[in-house]
């Protein structure tokens, strides 16, 4: 991360607090990035093709879907760099949709598993 | 233009925070989009077994097609934040090219969906057949619309960068449409897991 672009936009009007523009990853960084995202889905799609991996299929493929959902939330949406209230405000929105998810999932499919 | 019009352009507006009322705003639409696909995920993950007939997911998912166009889309994100570099340093050389790379990997991703949609419908699974195609078809869908949104933003400022109208004082537009084609990226990351992957 040597390079780091320059800042971008007018000031904020006076008396307002200025916001510190977020010191953006270098060039070469971002190909790294692209680089790791292509290899973990080349990853992906290999343990889904070996037989000796299916037990572990679905933690693997999680835990790698996870690891490129945070390399481009992190770096490419400049989550890292950027202020935290940009974080917290897609948190908010990420944690209630697992949530959501986690608990229809629970209600309409495993619930009814039991209740038959 | 006159230079009172040129300056509106350019003008960001700021939150008490001090932080642009533009991507503030942008964020809060994330986390909205969050709860949809949210809603269209569990949809899909709740009923995708409960068909009584087929085509099943296991028969008919294309898992090297897929991977391609996930690749695809991947690629296109990382010619974003390329874009967006481009546009900050002031090079309107490099904005053009990475721009039109996000455009030309966004439209590839699209063909392939178009490719998978009719390759479908022609092997028998239509979003009225069972309700796995009725979820696969909403869900991919949707995604594909959003997709498709994005391409058409990108179009509107490959046409500002080669007219010389998103100097670097104007990154802010570029980077919040960078921040919804990113988003439409790790969509398609669970997707791909999800749906594809783990069946």
């Amino acid at each position: 991360m040597a390079e780091a672009s320059p800042r971008y936009g007018p000031p904020p009007p006076r008396g307002k607090k200025e916001h510190e523009e977020p010191a953006h990853a270098s060039v070469g960084f971002y190909w790294m990035i692209g680089i790791i995202l292509a290899i973990m889905t080349g990853m992906e799609v290999a343990i889904f093709y070996i037989p000796a991996l299916a037990g572990a299929l679905v933690p693997l493929l999680l835990v790698l879907s996870a690891g490129k959902f945070l390399l481009v939330v992190m770096f490419f949406m400049h989550l890292r760099f950027d202020s935290k209230v940009f974080t917290a405000l897609f948190l908010a929105g990420l944690s209630l949709a697992i949530f959501m998810v986690s608990w229809l999932i629970v209600l309409y499919y495993y619930l009814p598993l039991f209740t038959v | 233009m006159t230079a009172h019009a040129a300056a509106a352009t350019t003008d960001h507006h700021y939150t008490a925070t001090g932080l642009p009322s533009w991507k503030v705003g942008f964020w809060t639409f994330i986390a909205s989009e969050c709860l949809f696909f949210g809603t269209l995920i569990s949809t899909y993950m709740v009923y995708k077994r409960s068909s009584v007939q087929g085509p099943f997911p296991h028969e008919i998912l294309n898992i090297p097609l897929t991977s391609v166009s996930t690749f695809v889309l991947l690629m296109s994100s990382l010619a974003m934040v390329l874009a967006l570099d481009g546009v900050t340093r002031g090079s309107r050389r490099l904005s053009i090219l990475w721009l039109s790379v996000v455009i030309v990997f966004g439209s590839i991703f699209l063909g392939f969906q178009a490719y998978e949609f009719i390759h479908f419908v022609g092997e028998g699974l239509t979003i009225q057949r069972n309700i796995f195609g009725s979820s696969f078809f909403v869900l991919t869908g949707f995604h594909g619309a959003h997709v498709t949104g994005g391409v058409i933003w990108m179009v509107t400022l490959l046409i500002l960068a080669i007219r010389g109208k998103l100097p670097p004082e104007r990154a802010l537009a570029v980077e919040i449409a960078g921040l919804y084609w990113h988003f439409v990226d790790i969509v398609w990351i669970v997707i791909f897991t999800l749906i594809y992957l783990i069946q």
